[in-house]
């Protein structure tokens, strides 16, 4: 139940999923909204700090999720699909993997340029390992800002993909990631 | 004889010599200059900062101090608040807009000498692609030789921006600039 079989999703790796799912959609959204704030909203602060925090958690649960992956079996290709789809979809969940670690790594790069820490939710604190590279906080913005909308087209095919494979091909690929 | 008349053209002329301007280079190696910039925060107290990466040239002569020139190059890019997220933010179209208008410039125009070391330094001031008349306050700190064989001379100096006057998006009122410059002679 909680582990991958040759068959089917675990338990863990389908919660790691959609809560991924989740937080990458919403942090975005956040993201998005955030950078426009003006300096007299009450969000100013706020919003960041929880983008920030929440992002780091992501982190986390991102490092989990890999580590579970590779000491986890995975469900084999469905049969029905076809050498295109399996090389497709590969590559896919490879570029999501990557976007994700370069968007999270260029956010801890923007806020730790300075030498200050990332504090997550007041818990704990992050350090930060000092300017590693000039222009540092601008150049680690930029990535960040187009990792993100690269990382949400990619998320935006990848769903399209699964519910392409669910209601058009009728078969496993959304509902064993569910079920 | 002829020797004697040598000297004493050559006394002549070094003591004639600060009859003439003496140009000097802004010891922005040595970092014995700075440019520092102070803004109101909301009225709780003053936020400041300033511009690390800089370069400029003047002329001055103490016996004709409206013939001082000073010219002024400030790379915009190296603005520095000791907070990235903010220097990033300020560094960003909201304000300076970097990637358009990577310098500022202080070009003078008119030196009045106000008496007792102190000058007002009118001149243009360009930055975020607009160009503004600006007064600098200065006075003069002091002059002579340094003890590694150089002459320098330094003075501090005080101006008022206007955010607004500039274009930005973002606009908190006045900017203080707090300068110090000490030159170097050619």
């Amino acid at each position: 139940m909680w582990k991958n079989t040759k068959l089917k999703y675990g338990l863990v790796t389908k919660v790691l999923h959609w809560i991924s799912a989740l937080t990458v959609f919403s942090l975005f959204v956040a993201g998005y909204w955030m950078v426009d704030l003006t300096y007299y909203s009450q969000w100013y602060k706020t919003a960041p700090h929880w983008h920030k925090s929440i992002g780091i958690l992501l982190f986390i649960a991102t490092l989990l999720r890999l580590i579970w992956r590779f000491y986890n079996v995975s469900p084999a290709n469905i049969a029905s699909h076809s050498k295109n789809v399996k090389l497709a979809s590969k590559l896919v969940h490879i570029g999501i993997y990557l976007l994700l670690i370069v968007l999270m790594t260029s956010g801890y790069l923007i806020s730790t340029a300075d030498n200050r820490a990332i504090e997550v939710f007041g818990w704990f604190e992050v350090g930060s390992l000092g300017e590693l590279f000039d222009k540092q906080a601008d150049i680690s913005g930029f990535v960040h800002q187009y990792v993100a909308y690269s990382l949400i087209a990619l998320s935006v095919l990848h769903a399209i993909a699964a519910i392409k494979h669910h209601i058009i091909d009728k078969d496993e690929t959304l509902k064993r990631m569910i079920k | 004889m002829k020797k004697h008349l040598l000297a004493a053209t050559l006394i002549t002329a070094t003591l004639a010599s600060p009859v003439y301007a003496a140009n000097y280079i802004i010891d922005n190696k040595g970092a014995h200059a700075s440019i520092n910039f102070k803004a109101n925060h909301m009225g709780f107290s003053v936020l400041a900062g300033r511009f690390n990466t800089f370069d400029g040239t003047f002329s001055y002569d103490e016996n004709n101090i409206t013939a001082s020139k000073i010219t002024v190059n400030i790379d915009t890019s190296s603005v520095d608040s000791n907070h990235a997220e903010r220097d990033k933010h300020v560094r960003s179209d909201d304000f300076l807009d970097v990637n358009k208008f990577s310098t500022a410039k202080f070009v003078s125009t008119k030196v009045e000498d106000k008496a007792n070391g102190k000058l007002a330094i009118t001149g243009n001031f360009t930055m975020h692609g607009i160009t503004k008349s600006l007064v600098i306050d200065a006075v003069k700190v002091g002059e002579g030789k340094d003890p590694w064989g150089g002459y320098r001379l330094g003075f501090s100096g005080t101006a008022t921006v206007g955010m607004g006057d500039f274009g930005f998006k973002s606009d908190f009122g006045t900017v203080e600039l707090d300068l110090y410059i000490e030159g170097i002679r050619k």
